[in-house]
């Protein structure tokens, strides 16, 4: 009886365990959260926050007098209120930093007016011109912010001010949210499609279907005709990156030039990028999906500072 | 005389025999991997209920996007003059045809001979055809056909924010989540695809009796939608999803 119930325990975790496999998330990208090892938020005079709620993705950043000091990235849930406190409290955990005791926060993003906790909000365009010029430096004149659910090119000045914007938001098409689409279907993980797609020899003809939906099917006719998943990720990467090339001359690409957001770090898409349009993005070692977060942040602080002059 | 039209659809393949002025008989395949092969399978399951041989047919005329795909044919048309000839041949008084396929949408002006006067096509985005509905189904979790009666029992009209059918599956998961009536999610998903088929149609101009075909036209949740945005009645012929394949037939006949 006892064995029996065991038996029956075991086959139900192994089919629970089968379920899991079968359904493995490979759209689910890593979410992280970082502290700066060299400062202190106690020696800090300003302490600002900016909390960007995208529709895919949700980031805190902590600035300590207009330096980095902490940060967390998670996916936006069903409730974008609840999102935007996860992603603060995870940014704060173990920093002995409490939410009272931010300064100023600043929401932004396509769900920033959820942020309750909020002092203001922003919208992301002049949030992300902000953070790009923090992360790249203030020779950043166009940027290219693709997010989970829009697309943006955003022309700034050397202090990183707007001065004009072209963005698509209408179209899963060149976001990040077609490309977990694709990696779900090919049953690879979102983070190393990049990777995977830059070892072909050489790059097959893009998928010439522009809609997600569609390509979708055509990548299954491509690896049913015997193409390896690398061919057709290439052939993908190939297409988003023209699709995104066709905003990105709309406006014109002037130098510096620099992209932000989740594929920010698909180098397969990057790289094609660069090449048609023949111009390199500018690197970096930080997490480019912060940007617009950390925008929010530098307006916090001055938020904050034009109260205290006040 | 006796001819023979295969659609050559995305989903599907569809055959019609035609012969002494009426639909001899029909078939259908799913299209799956080899359309090439399923054409050949559609083609004889119509031709043994149509009770005649390949030899007797004289002239077989392939439409739909596999068009070149089955070696039998002797021609290929398009596929928006196949649909015009075809509802031209069930209903002469129709003017203004709109079809709605799997991964396509067409609207045809035609004249009072069934020729074309002008026609749109949306085979560029899944959110203006077949493919829409049927990924929102999915994220219904309801079966396809279920969604379009489900959504005459809508109590509330509410509209969906995303065009894009991929953004528009995460819009409805969150809505079953936040607890919207189910009846009137699938409303908002039906209302949303005729907005874009009505405005493709009002591209080439609606006038006179307008039709409905395609597989869409099997679905009474849209059909309502659709009638509500043109603000007139849609005819639906029988057949609604053989019309391309009919057309095929009497084209070849006509030839």
């Amino acid at each position: 009886m006892v064995q029996d119930q065991e038996r029956a325990q075991h086959e139900a975790q192994q089919k629970a365990q089968q379920k899991a496999q079968q359904k493995a998330e490979y759209w689910r990208w890593t979410e992280s959260r970082w502290t700066n090892p060299d400062l202190d938020w106690k020696d800090g005079q300003v302490i600002s926050a900016g909390i960007d709620v995208g529709s895919v993705s949700t980031q805190a950043v902590v600035m300590v007098d207009g330096a980095l000091y902490c940060f967390a990235s998670m996916r936006t849930g069903s409730d974008s209120p609840e999102s935007a406190n996860h992603a603060l409290k995870w940014a704060l955990e173990g920093t002995g930093l409490s939410r009272d005791q931010l300064h100023a926060t600043v929401g932004t993003g396509y769900g920033r007016v959820n942020v309750a906790f909020a002092d203001k909000t922003v919208t992301e365009i002049a949030c992300h011109a902000r953070g790009a010029n923090f992360i790249f430096g203030s020779s950043v004149r166009t940027l290219l912010d693709m997010g989970g659910q829009d697309c943006k090119v955003i022309h700034c000045d050397e202090q990183g001010k707007v001065l004009a914007f072209l963005m698509n938001d209408r179209c899963a098409a060149g976001t990040g949210r077609g490309m977990e689409v694709f990696a779900d279907m090919l049953g690879v993980h979102i983070n190393d499609v990049g990777k995977l797609s830059l070892q072909v020899e050489e790059d097959p003809p893009p998928v010439s279907s522009t809609c997600v939906v569609f390509a979708k099917s055509e990548a299954a006719g491509l690896l049913r005709s015997g193409w390896p998943k690398e061919k057709v990720l290439a052939a993908y990467c190939l297409a988003m990156a023209h699709r995104v090339v066709t905003l990105l001359q709309r406006i014109g690409v002037e130098k510096e030039f620099a992209i932000t957001g989740g594929i920010a770090k698909n180098a397969g898409v990057v790289n094609r990028i660069a090449t048609e349009i023949c111009v390199e993005p500018l690197q970096t070692d930080m997490d480019t999906q912060i940007a617009g977060a950390l925008g929010a942040a530098l307006f916090a602080k001055d938020l904050y500072e034009k109260q205290l002059k006040a | 005389m006796i001819t023979a039209g295969i659609d050559c659809g995305a989903k599907n393949v569809r055959v019609v025999v035609f012969g002494e002025g009426k639909m001899l008989s029909k078939s259908v395949t799913p299209a799956g991997v080899d359309t090439s092969t399923a054409a050949e399978k559609a083609y004889d399951a119509a031709l043994e209920s149509a009770g005649v041989s390949r030899d007797e047919v004289e002239k077989v005329l392939a439409t739909g996007a596999g068009k070149s795909e089955p070696a039998f044919k002797a021609g290929v048309i398009t596929e928006v003059r196949a649909d015009a000839r075809g509802i031209h041949f069930l209903n002469p008084e129709v003017r203004t045809v709109i079809d709605v396929g799997a991964e396509e949408g067409r609207a045809i002006k035609i004249d009072a001979l069934g020729k074309v006067v002008d026609f749109a096509i949306n085979e560029r985005c899944a959110a203006g055809a077949g493919a829409f509905t049927e990924a929102m189904a999915r994220a219904l979790e309801l079966p396809l056909e279920e969604i379009g009666p489900l959504s005459l029992e809508s109590t509330e009209a509410i509209a969906l924010s995303a065009q894009c059918t991929v953004f528009a599956e995460t819009e409805v998961v969150a809505l079953v989540h936040s607890k919207t009536a189910k009846p009137d999610v699938a409303r908002a998903i039906h209302d949303s695809i005729a907005e874009r088929i009505t405005s493709m149609a009002r591209r080439v101009g609606i006038e006179g009796k307008v039709a409905l075909i395609g597989g869409l036209a099997k679905n009474v949740g849209f059909l309502k939608s659709l009638e509500e945005d043109l603000d007139t009645e849609i005819v639906l012929v029988g057949e609604v999803e053989y019309v391309g394949a009919l057309g095929a037939a009497l084209v070849a006949s006509d030839e």
